[in-house]
């Protein structure tokens, strides 16, 4: 499950990229919109959004764009978005209009499940999936209530810290999902830090999803220049990593 | 003057009264706070607060805190009769409580002695902080530097240059003072750039912040850690003038010293409380740093708060001439404040701030920082407005001599 930046450097790019990660087998998307002030976000992302502004990009094109392509993609796609968007539209008004645009669900990385009750009660009414995030830091009895609240799937993060790849993931990941795993139902997808194939030949059993958000925002950093080079390189990681996920 | 209003003296009706029992549990006062972080942070959030409310209710700690404030850091600071500038300026009486003359220079310290003793009782081995101005760094370095705690010091690389006095003093202690490079390069980044640290160190570092801004229980423990402010002002008025003052006057980036100040006076209704933000250039969005004048109600740096944002919630560039108050948004009870009408928000140009700069220097031998200067500017148009036999107290929050090489570079001066 890829993460692309929307408007890196450019939608009509953004589209491309999904239509390329379609093709290769992605089983879903994940759409990153770009924030001013992203505090959960390592350098290569917060760069992406910050070229992504400074290209002026705007919400609505975001949606507009994705409306319009969405028909040639068969896998779901949802959005990650800050809260500080979702409140300036109004949560009622984003979620239709990411609805309307195609987008199955939202995550907020930065509404807990204390602060999501008015959020995630909207979500339920229009039909559209809020997914919540775990964390290491989580304690047991936490996760199962964030489990509960979540809807689509629930996101599990291998690291405590920023997105970026890591080298090696963290001791006892595994463990931990697969604790998690047994007492829910929902579909767990772990994302920050995967980039390699023995990440996700070490993740694929316990999963049912993996997100790889950074290394492939890096590949497309050069699109300004080459935007056929870019693709081609967050290609070639994307299809290592299918191939690994394969070889399970 | 940016608002026509502010320069009267009636004091404004309060409405749906202002309450002193705030945030609630969910950090929340009225509308506004509550805690919008990645959930990776709650849990040493949680621990926070749990730590803070045992701190609170023991003695102990009130105690060694008490100390530190009074032989460490020299408190009670001075609640000091301006005269000659009262005479000059021909209205109400001013005082400055003297926050300049605490150790290092403002009131930050009052805050990162508290939030320092609390790393301890939880345990964590390390400090990160922001700083604008560069005053909350050298405070946290200098709480760091008497407990013994590593201290990282995130700074926007347009403030390292216009404050290098403060980044100096911060080496000095043994601080590491990493420049921020990343958007405006000030404040904003900074806590940024301290919240993404904070991210991957969560579980062995604490993090002081150093307004009455961030997630919930931030805002109201340092709240409550400058409050040490308002309460001897308040005692020092009852003694000095023999009653309360009329009208009390702080400047507004964060908030922090207008927190401090403000918050025991709350309830006396009597007081009018004056916040001053950073005008800037002019009123068109981008050429100041007022959020509660010209902003509106979002979600930056972990709370809900007035806040300078386009719109679709990209927080805007803003601008001020000092470092501390060159931020987006500001703490949520302030606008909490705000709109309960408690407080009178209102802003001060830069050319007004530098102005007032030099009347307290000229006229009372006191360098004052250029954030203070914006409340001194504003205070002397209310005190002009004020007869005799009223009083006017001025949150007198740090010291200049940090902006006098900016302040020489402003006028072309030789430094």
């Amino acid at each position: 499950m890829p993460f692309v930046t929307a408007g890196d450097p450019n939608m009509a790019f953004t589209s491309k990229v999904i239509t390329r990660l379609g093709q290769l087998g992605c089983s879903m998307a994940e759409v990153g919109f770009p924030y001013s002030d992203p505090i959960a976000d390592g350098p290569v992302i917060q760069a992406s959004y910050t070229r992504a502004l400074g290209n002026k990009l705007k919400l609505q094109q975001i949606f507009d764009q994705i409306q319009t392509d969405r028909a040639q993609w068969s896998m779901p796609l949802v959005a990650m978005v800050s809260y500080a968007i979702i409140h300036r539209q109004g949560p009622e008004s984003f979620i239709l209009a990411a609805k309307q645009a195609g987008f199955s669900g939202v995550i907020v990385p930065d509404l807990l499940v204390e602060e999501s009750h008015a959020m995630s009660s909207l979500c339920r009414k229009h039909d559209f999936n809020l997914v919540q995030l775990v964390t290491p830091t989580t304690p047991p009895e936490r996760a199962l209530r964030i489990a509960e609240a979540s809807s689509g799937f629930l996101y599990f993060v291998s690291v405590t810290g920023i997105t970026g790849e890591r080298a090696q993931l963290p001791e006892g990941l595994v463990e931990r999902v697969g604790w998690l795993k047994s007492r829910t139902s929902l579909p767990i997808c772990i994302g920050f830090g995967i980039s390699k194939p023995e990440h996700v030949k070490l993740l694929a059993p316990v999963s049912d999803g993996l997100i790889v958000g950074s290394a492939i925002v890096r590949c497309l950093e050069s699109a300004a220049e080459s935007q056929e080079q870019a693709l081609q390189s967050a290609s070639q990681l994307v299809s290592s990593l299918i191939a690994a996920l394969e070889s399970q | 003057m940016s608002t026509v209003e502010s320069t009267s003296p009636s004091v404004t009706p309060t409405k749906a009264q202002a309450s002193m029992q705030v945030p609630d549990a969910t950090g929340r006062f009225g509308d506004f706070g509550g805690r919008y972080v990645p959930e990776t942070l709650t849990r040493a959030l949680d621990e926070l607060v749990v730590e803070y409310q045992k701190a609170r209710r023991d003695p102990d700690f009130q105690a060694e805190l008490d100390e530190l404030l009074h032989r460490f850091v020299g408190r009670p600071s001075p609640l000091y009769h301006a005269k000659r500038l009262s005479g000059m300026l021909g209205g109400a009486q001013i005082w400055l409580k003297r926050e300049d003359l605490n150790h290092t220079g403002a009131h930050k310290i009052n805050n990162t002695l508290g939030q320092a003793l609390l790393t301890l009782r939880m345990k964590k081995t390390r400090v990160i902080a922001e700083t604008g101005a560069g005053q909350h760094g050298v405070a946290s370095a200098t709480a760091c530097a008497h407990f013994g705690l590593p201290c990282v010091v995130y700074m926007g690389a347009e403030d390292v240059r216009r404050q290098k006095p403060n980044v100096f003093s911060m080496r000095l202690m043994g601080a590491e003072v990493r420049a921020v490079e990343s958007g405006s390069k000030t404040l904003r980044d900074a806590v940024n750039e301290a919240m993404r640290d904070w991210m991957s160190s969560v579980e062995h570092t604490h993090y002081i912040i150093g307004s009455v801004i961030g997630p919930h229980p931030f805002p109201q423990m340092v709240r409550d850690f400058q409050s040490v402010i308002g309460k001897e002002c308040r005692e020092q008025c009852l003694s000095s003038i023999g009653r309360l003052p009329d009208v009390i006057v702080a400047c507004v980036g964060g908030g922090s010293n207008a927190a401090g100040m403000f918050y025991p006076f709350i309830q006396d209704t009597s007081v009018r409380l004056v916040g001053v933000e950073a005008g800037g250039r002019g009123q068109i969005a981008g050429e100041h740093a007022s959020p509660l004048s010209f902003g509106s109600p979002g979600v930056l740096h972990g709370s809900y708060s007035y806040v300078m944002q386009d719109d679709d919630g990209q927080t805007s560039d803003v601008h001020s001439i000092s470092a501390g108050l060159d931020y987006p948004g500001v703490g949520p009870e302030h606008s909490y404040w705000k709109d309960t009408q408690r407080v009178q928000y209102t802003s001060c140009r830069d050319d007004e701030a530098l102005g007032a700069f030099d009347l307290l220097a000229r006229n009372e031998g006191i360098l004052t920082a250029l954030e203070t200067c914006h409340a001194l500017a504003k205070a002397a148009q209310i005190a002009k407005s004020m007869s005799k036999d009223e009083h006017l107290v001025i949150c007198l929050s740090g010291r200049g001599d940090k902006d006098a090489a900016e302040l020489a570079r402003l006028r072309g001066q030789q430094w």
